[in-house]
């Protein structure tokens, strides 16, 4: 029998209840669960081997910035795919912005290594026990964490752009005759 | 049908031609530049539609690339350059051996482009001297001839002493290579 979001919420429930902080099914219809930090490891340790959920594949792992959220600021997605079922689900994690640190999913799956970097390089994200937790696509003498909504987009030494071109003089409403 | 190029301006005679030794090599030079081409996007997919039989960039004795860069004249940047990629491209570019011309083709190479960005370099004379610009996004091949057609006509009118001036040395020492 396929699993559905329902089936696979029941199994959580039954199996790994106290993993689970909240869920729900999202705009395009894969079900969310959200953890903590001290659980997330042994609740995807549970998502992989479990007989029924099977979800042994992470696809990505990526953070979001909300920086309007206090003490929430980013969030962590786990994505899994259960290739047996072709069953998708999402695991998050809301870290707060003065101590952004998570334990490493490396010890599961050898593929979070270049995730957890990028999240390193692009939000300075603290995955502890990281075998080697460096910059992955930016310069290494970068001194910031570019994709954290404090940080400009443009480059500095811009000297040719006009904003209007970008779209960044402040007025968005487009009119068309 | 071959095409021959003009004889350069002097006084000639039955059996002998005199002119300077500065529009002989110049000559020489203009006719036989070997680019090394730095190609990251799609001007670098253009550049090889300039290369191909339609638009025969061999024509200008540019017959053989140099993919050392010690042996080319002429580098050609095509394509958005990261700043990852810029030390890179700076290493090329001091690894040439004098006399040596820099051709930016394309918007990003120029510029930056569309890529308005913290990651990606705002044009490569932030890093190396340039020669000469082409614009487009990408530009089409004819544009890209015209650019060399230009680096050919700098070529042919470079003096021979134009590397030892203090103008380039200062030049050089801006971008801070010796």
């Amino acid at each position: 029998m396929a699993l559905t979001n329902e089936l696979a919420l029941a199994r959580i429930e039954q199996k790994g209840a106290p993993f689970i902080k909240s869920s729900e099914t999202s705009y395009d219809g894969m079900l969310n669960v959200v953890t903590t930090r001290e659980q997330i490891i042994d609740f995807l340790r549970f998502l992989r081997d479990d007989e029924q959920l099977q979800c042994n594949f992470l696809t990505s792992l990526c953070t979001v910035h909300y920086p309007e959220s206090a003490g929430e600021e980013f969030a962590i997605v786990y994505h899994l795919h259960n290739w047996m079922d072709n069953f998708r689900l999402r695991v998050k994690v809301f870290l707060p912005e003065t101590d952004p640190s998570i334990p490493t999913a490396t010890t599961l799956w050898p593929t979070a290594n270049w995730m957890e970097r990028q999240e390193f390089d692009f939000f300075g994200i603290q995955f502890t026990g990281h075998p080697n937790l460096t910059r992955i696509l930016n310069v290494d003498e970068m001194d910031v964490f570019p994709m954290r909504k404090q940080y400009r987009l443009e480059d500095g030494t811009r000297t040719d752009k006009n904003d209007r071109y970008f779209g960044r003089d402040g007025n968005y409403a487009q009119t068309f005759d | 049908m071959a095409k021959i190029e003009e004889m350069p301006e002097g006084y000639g005679g039955e059996g002998f031609f005199a002119t300077s030794l500065d529009k002989a090599v110049g000559l020489a030079r203009a006719n036989s530049i070997w680019p090394l081409p730095f190609a990251t996007s799609c001007c670098g997919i253009e550049f090889m539609a300039t290369m191909g039989t339609n638009y025969d960039l061999a024509r200008f004795g540019m017959e053989r690339l140099s993919f050392s860069p010690r042996q080319a004249d002429l580098l050609m940047v095509m394509g958005t350059i990261a700043k990852k990629m810029g030390p890179v491209l700076r290493q090329v570019y001091i690894q040439m051996a004098e006399p040596k011309w820099v051709i930016a083709v394309g918007a990003c190479a120029s510029s930056g482009g569309i890529f308005d960005t913290y990651s990606v370099l705002q044009g490569i004379d932030k890093v190396i001297p340039v020669d000469v610009y082409v614009p487009g996004c990408p530009p089409r091949p004819e544009q890209i001839i015209d650019g060399v057609m230009k680096i050919q006509e700098l070529v042919k009118n470079e003096p021979l002493r134009r590397r030892h001036s203090p103008e380039y040395q200062h030049l050089l020492e801006k971008y801070q290579i010796a």
